[in-house]
């Protein structure tokens, strides 16, 4: 059988099952399609929020980001997961015994102010519209590599498959579709790892692979790596990093971030209880560590693999000659992904760090330049053909990528469509709606934020890592602040709020423009994004960490100028820190 | 001082006094010993490099995930205490 008949088997059977899933689990009312009827077990509710948090960014690019960066690329590790700390802790108990539907009803009713309300769903659009770009696009990279058509017909294909399961089954059909994503994609991405960490080290389990003896070089795997890095002249792979202010920056706004983005948080309105939420936020972290402490190992084993497969004999020896390169090089070169120039005209494959301080190593092996660039994004999708394994764990990688896309793209929609249904239209422009009409505004803005999504994923402004980063940076700079201080401080009235949102979200937006151009058009930017440039080293991709102490300093300061929030809503904040029916709080305000 | 607090006043503190402890090693693991600390780690080898690189690629997400439970269960018992929970 053909690779692309394999492929077909495993992508066409998984949609099957998404489907299948989606009618079985169809929503009936509002409360059904917004939060799944508020009944779903936490370890389940915990699995499909690890789909819905697992990104293709998460599958698909992560690895590639550490296997290029090393120690350095660590920050993506701790930032998207430690952000589930300051969820279960910080938000996600509250917000349940809130009870209501979305971010910005919250947010609306804390501040009792509709302005905050339509604040809260600019930032969450923004955030989350940016955010679903790059999953149509992933997904899209994905089919037109493993089914072979265009990336075009790619994207279209997905965005018929969300439109069917999300739209018909709201949170209820995407929750139980997210669970057999969650089994797709963690078997699609740990097995490979399984295999290579076994070739490379004889340990079937990657994360103690990773620190394992290199069975061919009898070196400690990563001690390995490193000597094979430092002859080609790129830094050690576990070297450390000088800014470490900015890594600490960045590391932090990725986990604020992670604790703002709506589609996460509205996951813990699904559960029963307020304990459950508590549990929920661990279980989800479970779920996500698998794939989490398994990147590390496929990021490094990918690294050597790929770079002893160049270099066979070390790289004192002769490299790689073209013509002899393996099938995997020669379909990514097919897709543009991977590109080969012979800058020394002898055949093979020089692939190394043409940096200045490099040269003359190079000069005196006869290397004229790097000839062979990779994608990074590739790694995680052609680790398995590089590692020659069977034909099915090909099929598999593909339907798990396009699994992760698919989920966190459902994930997403969800969260435009509930502002747009329940925040604009139902508590904002059209109070009396039904509760037939909010459902089918929901699926009509469910559908039209489909339609939006296709249409920017097939025109992607260019900016793929940029606008994750500003998802990320919103987030972190608006949602997460207000929020945490509408629970933690009964003295927060609505100015205050208000202030510190439009101030974290405008400055973090001023920050990021400012290097990397006015709404990203290229050459708008006042100044160049290079490290000398930047604000006390900090990056634009770190700055939602500053964005969001600026929110919290403005909110602070206005608020305290301000009048104090009214005696009922200080009565609200109190209920809601206990998880005990909401008649409690009427006693204990005092 | 507490003595003069409500059950639910004192609830609320204990859980304040809870997430702060809770946030401290959350921030000692990442920030800590991933990040700043790993020079002064750099002396503790392990698997082929130091102890920093360990926490930074796998040691945080495991004691995030210990932290989370750790912080479930102890509210839990502080919802029966105070006989506050659903």
């Amino acid at each position: 059988m053909s690779q692309f008949a394999i492929n077909l088997i495993f992508v066409g059977g998984s949609f099957a099952l998404y489907i299948g899933i989606a009618i079985w689990a169809r929503a009936s009312s509002t409360k059904e399609f917004y939060v799944a009827g508020g009944g779903i077990n936490p370890i389940t509710n915990g699995m499909a929020t690890a789909a819905d948090w697992m990104s293709a960014a998460s599958f698909i690019s992560m690895a590639g980001l550490i296997a290029a960066g090393g120690y350095a690329n660590s920050t993506f590790l701790m930032g998207w997961t430690g952000g589930y700390v300051l969820l279960a802790m910080l938000l996600a108990p509250y917000l349940r015994k809130f009870g209501k539907f979305t971010v910005p009803d919250f947010i609306g009713d804390r501040f009792y102010s509709s302005k905050a309300r339509l604040v809260a769903v600019v930032c969450l659009i923004v955030a989350s519209v940016t955010y679903v770009i790059g999953q149509m696009t992933g997904a899209g990279v994905a089919f037109s590599r493993f089914l072979e058509v265009s990336s075009t017909a790619g994207i279209w294909i997905a965005a018929v498959i969300v439109f069917f399961y999300a739209v018909f089954g709201g949170m209820k059909g995407i929750t139980y579709t997210q669970v057999a994503q969650y089994v797709v994609l963690i078997i699609a991405y740990t097995i490979p790892a399984i295999f290579i960490s076994l070739q490379l080290t004889g340990n079937p389990i990657p994360m103690f692979g990773l620190f394992s003896e290199h069975t061919d070089s009898g070196m400690p795997l990563l001690a390995k790596l490193d000597e094979v890095v430092r002859e080609l002249g790129f830094r050690d792979y576990t070297a450390d990093v000088s800014n470490k202010l900015n890594m600490v920056l960045f590391t932090l706004s990725l986990m604020i971030g992670t604790a703002g983005l709506p589609h996460v948080i509205i996951r813990f309105f699904t559960v029963p209880k307020v304990a459950d939420a508590r549990w929920s936020a661990g279980w989800a972290l479970v779920f996500i560590a698998l794939l989490y402490l398994t990147a590390p190992a496929v990021a490094s084993m990918a690294r050597l693999n790929l770079l002893t497969t160049v270099f066979p004999d070390g790289a004192e020896a002769p490299a790689l000659q073209y013509d002899e390169r393996p099938q995997w090089i020669r379909s990514w070169e097919e897709t543009g992904l991977v590109s080969y120039t012979d800058k020394n005209n002898d055949g093979r494959i020089q692939f190394y760090n043409a940096v200045p301080s490099f040269e003359e190593t190079a000069d005196a092996r006869g290397w004229a330049g790097n000839e062979l660039t990779v994608n990074n994004d590739i790694l995680v999708l052609a680790n398995p053909e590089i590692a020659n394994l069977p034909g099915w764990v090909i099929g598999l990688i593909a339907a798990g990528g396009i699994a992760a896309a698919l989920s966190t793209a459902a994930g997403l929609l969800l969260a435009i469509s509930s502002a747009i249904s329940h925040d604009l239209i139902k508590k904002t422009l059209k109070p009396d709606i039904s509760e037939k009409g909010e459902m089918l505004a929901a699926r009509i803005s469910m559908g039209g934020a489909i339609l939006l999504a296709t249409y920017l994923g097939l025109n992607p402004p260019g900016f793929a890592a940029q606008t994750v980063a500003l998802a990320f940076g919103i987030a972190a700079a608006s949602i997460f602040p207000a929020i945490m201080m509408g629970i933690f401080s009964t003295r927060m009235n609505d100015k205050g709020a208000i202030a510190g949102m439009l101030a974290g979200l405008l400055s973090t937006l001023l920050y990021i423009f400012t290097y990397l151009g006015w709404f990203f058009v290229p050459d708008t930017n006042m100044l160049a994004n290079t490290a000398d440039n930047w604000l006390f080293g900090i990056s634009p991709l770190s700055f939602g960490a500053v964005g969001a102490m600026i929110n919290f300093g403005v909110a602070f300061i206005v608020s305290n100028a301000t009048d104090a929030p009214p005696k009922e809503i200080q009565e609200l904040v109190e209920s809601v820190r206990y998880p005990k029916g909401a008649g409690a709080a009427s006693h204990l305000s005092h | 001082m507490s003595d003069e607090k409500s059950p639910a006043a004192q609830y609320w503190s204990a859980n304040l006094r809870l997430i702060l402890g809770c946030l401290i090693v959350w921030a000692f693991v990442s920030y800590g010993c991933a990040i700043l600390f790993r020079p002064l780690l750099a002396g503790i080898q392990f698997g082929g490099t130091d102890l920093g690189f360990w926490f930074a690629q796998q040691g945080s997400i495991l004691s995030f995930i210990g932290l989370i439970f750790f912080y479930a269960w102890k509210m839990n018992k502080l919802d029966k205490k105070f006989d506050l929970g659903e």
